[in-house]
């Protein structure tokens, strides 16, 4: 089949390129742009380690095509803090021990994100529920929640202070 | 790449889609949101040749009050749904069902529209269409039509919706003000597809039921509403009687199949405690 062309922007830089209709977004980001902190699982929607923020929101990249996304906005984990700047929820999963083998770990972190930029606030229950489709073999969950809840706080406090 | 080759069409209107279609018969399928048919061409259960692309028409997105009716358009996702405040006003059942409906990420894309059209048998939303006499409403080369929930679903996988048509609208019919409904979901993990689950609605008139309408999912391959249930609530009051005669006549008249999560005689066990359970629960709502 042809090339198609697409122009998508991810973490604010737009790239356009040529691909086959059925790349998905996953593989766009991984093997077109170079990007590898976006894992890929079962690439059929089970697992939700391949999420990333499509228009602010979160999506499978394994459930899109590239194509699907000409003109949208993509966020990868790369797009929040560095190794010497850690982001509030990245530093709270590193100090709650919210990860192990670190391959959930994107997508849970760009889910807590998502979720804590409409609800500064979650209960636990919220937490639970909107991280319900992202598998961790290693955790048990609870320190994922546990992280979430503390980058919450944290992030409010460091709102407070700014205001 | 996982999926086999396909020609991208990215439609701009409700006709541009249709005329595509009609253009390509059966080698083209419509892509919405994407949850259910990217996951079946990654594994190539579906290999389309042609993918028209509706994602975009949003005048196909919004959910409004029109007279008995509430209509939602079928490219609204699944999040918009669940989070409508006007939706859980009118039709609390869609919202209960819908809180059980995937995971919130799936959510952000899935369409209602998209998941009534791919019809799976474990899906919540076939069984609320037919509780609450939805029609659905159709748009292809032929013009546009209506067709009743019951009409619509006719097997796994399998609706009435013809090759070149679109479906543009659900139209729910709008809950009455006091009556009894309950939807109950069993599966291994919130958002994942049901094992079995429940839902029922009806008036309390007089102190006994009418206009009883009671469906499962997962209870058979085409089952939804189970008539014989329906007519032993139907004209009675709630007590523990009854309910057991529901619940007999629920378990008689289903036909589970057994899968890697059941086998059958545990579905027939959830088809008699989730029909105790909702009925109980749609008794306690209703006045
Ligand atoms: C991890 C996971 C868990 C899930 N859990 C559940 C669950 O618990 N319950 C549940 O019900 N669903 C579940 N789903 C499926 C989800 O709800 C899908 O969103 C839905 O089934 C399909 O909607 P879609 O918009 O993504 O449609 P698509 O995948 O784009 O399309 C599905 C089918 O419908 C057709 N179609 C789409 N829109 C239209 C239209 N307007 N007119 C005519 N045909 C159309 C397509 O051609 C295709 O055949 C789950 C999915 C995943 C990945
Ligand atoms: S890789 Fe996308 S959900 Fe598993
Ligand atoms: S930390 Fe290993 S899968 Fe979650």
């Amino acid at each position: 089949m042809a090339k198609m062309p697409v122009s998508i922007t991810v973490n604010g830089q737009r790239y356009e390129r040529e691909v086959d209709p059925r790349l998905l977004l996953s593989d766009f980001i991984r093997h077109e742009i170079g990007l590898t902190g976006t894992h890929v699982g079962c690439e059929n929607g089970a697992c939700g380690v391949c999420a990333v923020l499509i228009n602010g929101k979160t999506g499978l990249s394994c459930l899109a095509f590239a194509v699907q996304c000409d003109g949208d906005e993509i966020e990868t984990i790369e797009s929040l803090g560095t190794p010497s700047d850690l982001h509030p929820i990245q530093e709270a999963f590193w100090e709650n021990h919210g990860l192990q083998c670190g391959f959930c770990t994107p997508a849970m972190v760009l889910t807590a994100h998502e979720l804590l930029s409409r609800n500064a606030s979650p209960s636990r229950a919220e937490i639970i529920e909107a991280i319900g489709g992202n598998l961790c073999r290693c955790t048990g969950y609870q320190t994922i929640v546990d992280s979430i809840e503390q980058a919450a706080e944290q992030m409010r406090a460091g709102k407070e202070e700014a205001a | 790449m996982k999926p086999s080759a396909f020609e991208y069409v990215r439609a701009t209107s409700v006709d541009d889609a249709i005329s595509a279609l009609s253009q390509h018969g059966d080698e083209a399928r419509l892509l919405a949101g994407g949850q259910s048919l990217i996951a079946m061409m990654n594994t190539r259960l579906a290999e389309p040749k042609v993918l028209v692309d509706i994602g975009r028409l949003s005048d196909l997105s919004y959910i409004r009050v029109d007279g008995d009716a509430l209509s939602i358009g079928a490219l609204t996702t699944h999040n918009t749904v669940l989070q409508s405040a006007e939706v859980a006003a009118h039709c609390p059942l869609v919202s209960a069902a819908y809180a059980n409906v995937a995971h919130h990420t799936v959510r952000n894309r899935g369409t209602l529209g998209g998941n009534l059209c791919h019809n799976d048998p474990a899906s919540e939303m076939p069984l609320v269409a037919s509780l609450l006499d939805a029609e659905l409403v159709l748009r292809g080369s032929g013009g546009e039509r209506r067709v009743a929930a019951e009409d619509f679903f006719v097997d796994t996988f399998h609706t009435a919706a013809h090759a070149d048509e679109i479906l543009t609208e659900i139209r729910f019919a709008r809950q009455g003000a006091g009556e009894g409904w309950a939807f109950e979901v069993v599966s291994q993990l919130k958002g994942d597809y049901a094992i079995v689950a429940a839902g029922c609605r009806f008036a309390m008139v007089d102190g006994v039921c009418r206009g009883v309408r009671l469906g499962f999912v997962g209870a058979g391959p085409a089952i939804k509403r189970v008539a014989a249930a329906e007519t032993a609530l139907e004209g009675q009051p709630v007590n523990g009687a009854t309910i057991a005669a529901v619940a007999e006549a629920a378990v008689g008249a289903v036909d589970p199949h057994a899968d890697m999560h059941a086998d059958v005689q545990y579905k027939l066990d959830l088809v008699q405690a989730l029909s105790e359970r909702v009925l109980k629960q749609a008794a306690s709502r209703a006045v």
